[in-house]
């Protein structure tokens, strides 16, 4: 086996993994602060990226556009709460999540409604090229872009840290998180609080669609990326930031792995067992879902999450 | 109290019964029993650990320590089905109905531990299943008439009131013809003619069916007026246990409910 | 007035328990059947029953399945596709591979193969619950997809994993024809929805009802959640596995792997969640709605914006489906939870009435 070669392939997933680590983020904040499983948080992802990118190739500049699609996800965040959250107040989780399902496809096609449905490229100035300083010294390909995704992602995951930590804001956050009714019977206006809320975790997409538009391209296809999320969030815990973080690493490190390895090492064996040609190729598709049921069977209560116990 | 009653042998036992929730120690080496026929009360303070003795009794909680003896059977742990199986019905402190379904069919289900057919049978609803569905039907009937809710069996029981919930809760528990029955506080929440019924449906199924029953109830006169012994809990640990007027004037007992000054 | 129940004394349970307890909706619904097997293939054309009437009737039979299993049992799924696919690739393969395989049978146990593909995958609702399950069930949907695409077995060793429906012979009178095939569908939905009814009405409906509403309580009753739970999964991925031989066999004819995506899976959960979580008419309801929408908008957005003046741009009619379609899945959850299938309800109640006040 080749170390170098396996040492790449780890560091690169490791770094993919991170990029999942946003996006679960985004997940995690909603689902702290209000309960709500968002599965429109990868739609707001493509919905960012793509806005932005729009307006980029409409002649804005980098601020500009980044501003406008802050902008754009303030608006998202606020009418969601209005029309969505409001009405919907105290419905049990299931109906919440089934209407951000409605959410994802409101958002999907009011993206390319408004953008065209073409894929766009976007360039955020710095190249998928392998690090020289690291190839040289220590003879292993590791993509800058890749760290300067993993430098980001560092930095808004301390910035919000300290945010939810230090601040009033974050304070009450953390109360409502705790109890929708307690917080609201010591005057915390609950509404408020959640339209802050889906307003940084579309902030969380834009940054997450911007670094993996850059990588992948912006297409729909990033809608399903987002969805690599989930595993992510099930290993991890649905509360927890660092779950959020450590089952990003995880699922991305063994999805590289797994999409490498396996077929190399079971496709000849299996081929032989069966009798016909068996070739495994492309299973990183559902293998992040597989490794996350598995482990969900032995630790259902995720890494970090904390254990329920139900009272009758 | 147990005028023209037979109070028979001892049916459950219970054993050094502890349960813990990571560090909270629910219950503590608990044990008592439980004669035939009779009326068992558990009472203690808020906290005291009564909700998660019946948990244990039925097998929704499987305690860490001690060992549960029901009808000449002993076990670590009972499990749910078990349990129900062996003829414990239970209800709940916060009621536990199904919501989405009409108080006929929170009754049916109460019997589906006694209907036999298979799902195929069912799906082609002739002859055995639709017998079987009729044949329990008339036994439901039964029961809606013993608890006098004739009028409300087709509504669904979201839309009823507290206290006719409680009334549907009991009537699903009754519906398995158990031959013991755990309440948890059946008539809290109630005012004094809601409760009035309550005692009575009470006392006319341990009556009439011969219904072992192990009740917990925060209102003293009731339990005073209707039980037969009484076990006091208080923070997990048993602190007294005999008949109402035992219990009353254990020491105790007063001091875990007026508090005492150390 | 029309619907006017009073007078109609029930005076056996045998009564009181049919399926159709009230007059007026056992005369309704013998016409529509009437109406759906005498009628339609008399003035049906190919485009209404091969484009319409035939896709919302599986559409309708799945919307079915995933109800028993969402709506009934209270378990979430986004992998109804999945189950579908596992269908129309079990049934291809029994007609392929064992000689004299009636088409039928190979129905039958086509739904079987994917209600055990349905119990594997259901295995993990027993240690988890909700949104969880839910992406355990989007693991089977692209396990299932790439596995169909990746093992050319599946498809007799054809290119990207097309498999081509033989043609349907039943006691050597084939169905070939649109109303043939029409009446194929037709008369398998019909069953199984009876089927369905009797068997929600019954004590393992109850069953699944009382593990959907609380499962303490089911367990506390002597309900067994586990066979409880895996049973729906195995009657829900039955029905979305016949519901997916009907889709080969009686609809597209040529099928990919891909044709059953999450997109169809999350178009079979709107039909519930418009329809009516819960309701079996609902299931058709709305399948009927889903089915029909986007041939209403197809037919009617292009000549509207052209009356008014606009030129649509390419894909706008597509998109304007995702938007319409994501808004009312919203609107119903918020105005009415329990979909089409109780506004219906509410409108019978009122109907008892009209046309006076009280």
């Amino acid at each position: 086996m080749n170390w170098q070669f396996f040492l790449e392939v780890l560091v690169g997933g490791l770094l993919a993994g991170v990029m999942y680590s946003l996006v679960a983020l985004g997940f995690v904040l909603i689902y702290k602060a209000s309960g709500v499983f968002n599965f429109a948080q990868g739609a707001m992802v493509f919905f960012a990226a793509l806005t932005f990118v729009s307006l980029v190739e409409r002649g804005f500049g980098f601020w500009v556009a980044f501003l406008i699609t802050f902008g754009a996800m303030v608006v998202f965040g606020v009418a969601t709460e209005r029309v969505v959250l409001r009405p919907l107040v105290n419905q049990p989780p299931i109906t919440l999540f089934m209407a951000t399902i409605g959410l994802t496809f409101v958002l999907e096609g009011l993206s390319q409604l408004l953008w065209g449905s073409q894929p766009h490229g976007l360039e955020l100035g710095i190249e998928d090229m392998p690090l020289e300083w690291l190839s040289q010294n220590a003879g292993i390909n590791v993509s800058q872009f890749d760290l300067f995704a993993a430098l980001v992602a560092g930095i808004l995951v301390s910035g919000l840290a300290l945010f939810f930590q230090k601040t009033r804001i974050g304070r009450a956050l953390r109360a409502v998180a705790d109890d929708h009714q307690a917080a609201l019977a010591v005057g915390i206006p609950l509404q408020q609080i959640w339209a802050i809320v889906w307003t940084v975790a579309g902030f969380v997409a834009l940054v997450s669609g911007l670094l993996w538009g850059a990588r992948n391209g912006v297409q729909f296809s990033l809608t399903f990326t987002a969805l690599k999320a989930l595993p992510v969030l099930i290993l991890g815990g649905f509360e927890s930031v660092a779950g959020a973080i450590v089952g990003g690493l995880i699922i991305g490190a063994s999805e590289k792995l797994a999409e490498i390895y396996i077929p190399e090492f079971l496709n000849a064996p299996l081929t032989e067992a069966m009798g016909v040609s068996v070739n495994l190729a492309g299973l990183e598709i559902w293998f992040p879902y597989a490794l996350a049921l598995a482990f969900l069977l032995i630790r259902p209560e995720g890494l970090f999450g904390e254990k329920h116990i139900d009272r009758v | 109290m147990s005028d023209g009653r037979n109070i028979g042998e001892v049916i459950l036992n219970l054993e050094g019964i502890s349960l813990a929730f990571g560090g909270v120690n629910a219950l503590q080496d608990i044990s008592f029993d439980v004669r035939e026929h009779e009326v068992r009360a558990i009472i203690g303070p808020n906290g005291a650990g009564k909700s998660s003795m019946l948990n244990v009794i039925n097998g929704v909680y499987h305690p860490q320590k001690g060992v549960i003896t029901f009808h000449g059977q002993t076990r670590r742990n009972m499990d749910t089905h078990a349990a129900a199986a062996q003829g414990i019905g239970r209800t709940f402190q916060n009621i536990a109905l199904f919501k989405g379904m009409s108080v006929l069919d929170n009754l049916m289900t109460g019997r589906n531990l006694k209907m036999k057919c298979n799902f195929l049978q069912q799906a082609l609803y002739w002859g055995p299943a639709r017998r079987e569905e009729l044949e329990h039907r008339r036994k439901i009937e039964e029961v809606i008439d013993f608890l006098e809710i004739e009028h409300i069996r087709k509504t669904p029981v979201g839309r009823l009131p507290y206290g006719l919930q409680k009334r549907v809760e009991l009537g699903r528990a009754l519906a398995a013809e158990p031959s013991m029955l755990l309440l948890d506080e059946p008539m809290a929440g109630m005012n004094v003619e809601e409760k009035q019924d309550m005692c009575r449906f009470i006392l006319d199924v341990n009556d009439e069916f011969g219904t072992t029953i192990v009740l917990i109830e925060h209102d003293m006169g009731v339990v005073m007026d209707i039980s037969d012994r009484v076990v006091v809990l208080d923070y997990g640990r048993k602190i007294a246990d005999g008949t109402p007027d035992e219990v009353k004037s254990n020491q105790a007992v007063i001091d875990a409910y007026l508090g005492v000054a150390h | 007035m029309l619907y006017r129940d009073a007078g109609q004394f029930k005076d056996t349970y045998a009564a009181d328990q049919q399926i159709f307890p009230i007059r007026q909706d056992r005369i309704g619904i013998t016409l529509v059947l009437l109406f759906a097997f005498l009628v339609v293939p008399v003035i049906g054309n190919q485009y209404w029953l091969s484009a319409i009437l035939i896709p919302f009737l599986i559409s309708a039979l799945a919307a079915l399945g995933l109800n028993i299993l969402t709506g009934y049992a209270g378990q979430l799924s986004l992998g109804t596709a999945a189950f579908m696919a596992v269908g129309a690739f079990a049934a291809y393969n029994f007609v392929l591979r064992v000689p004299g395989m009636p088409i039928l049978v190979s129905f039958v146990l086509a739904g079987i193969m994917a209600a055990l593909v349905g119990i594997v995958f259901g295995l993990p609702s027993l240690r988890i619950k909700g949104f969880y399950l839910a992406v355990a069930t989007l693991a089977a949907q692209f396990f299932v997809v790439w596995a169909l695409t990746k093992f050319g077995w599946f498809s007799n060793f054809s290119s990207s994993g097309v498999i081509s429906a033989q043609t349907v012979v039943i006691l050597g009178y084939p169905f070939d024809t649109p109303v043939r095939k029409y009446l194929m569908v037709l008369t398998i939905v019909v069953l199984m929805a009876l089927a369905a009814k009797n068997m929600v009405r019954s004590s393992i409906g109850r069953a699944w009802m009382a593990v959907r509403d609380m499962d303490v309580a089911a367990g506390v009753i002597g309900i067994r959640l586990m066979h409880t739970k895996l049973l729906a999964f195995a009657v829900s991925s039955f029905y979305c596995g016949v519901a997916g031989a009907l889709y080969a066999y009686g609809y597209i004819g040529t099928v990919e792997p891909e044709a059953f995506n999450l997109d169809l899976s999350f178009r079979v959960l709107f039909m519930i969640i418009i329809g009516g979580v819960g309701s079996i008419l609902g299931s058709f309801f709305g399948a009927a709605f889903i089915t029909f929408l986007p041939i209403l908008l197809n037919t009617y957005a292009e000549p509207f914006a052209q009356a008014i003046g606009l030129q649509l741009p390419a894909g706008m009619v597509s998109n304007l489906e995702l938007i319409i379609f994501g808004a009312l899945i919203i609107f119903f959850l918020i105005v009415e939870p329990l979909g089409l299938a109780r506004m219906w309800q509410i409108a019978k109640e009122k109907m008892r009435l009209w046309p006076f006040p009280h």
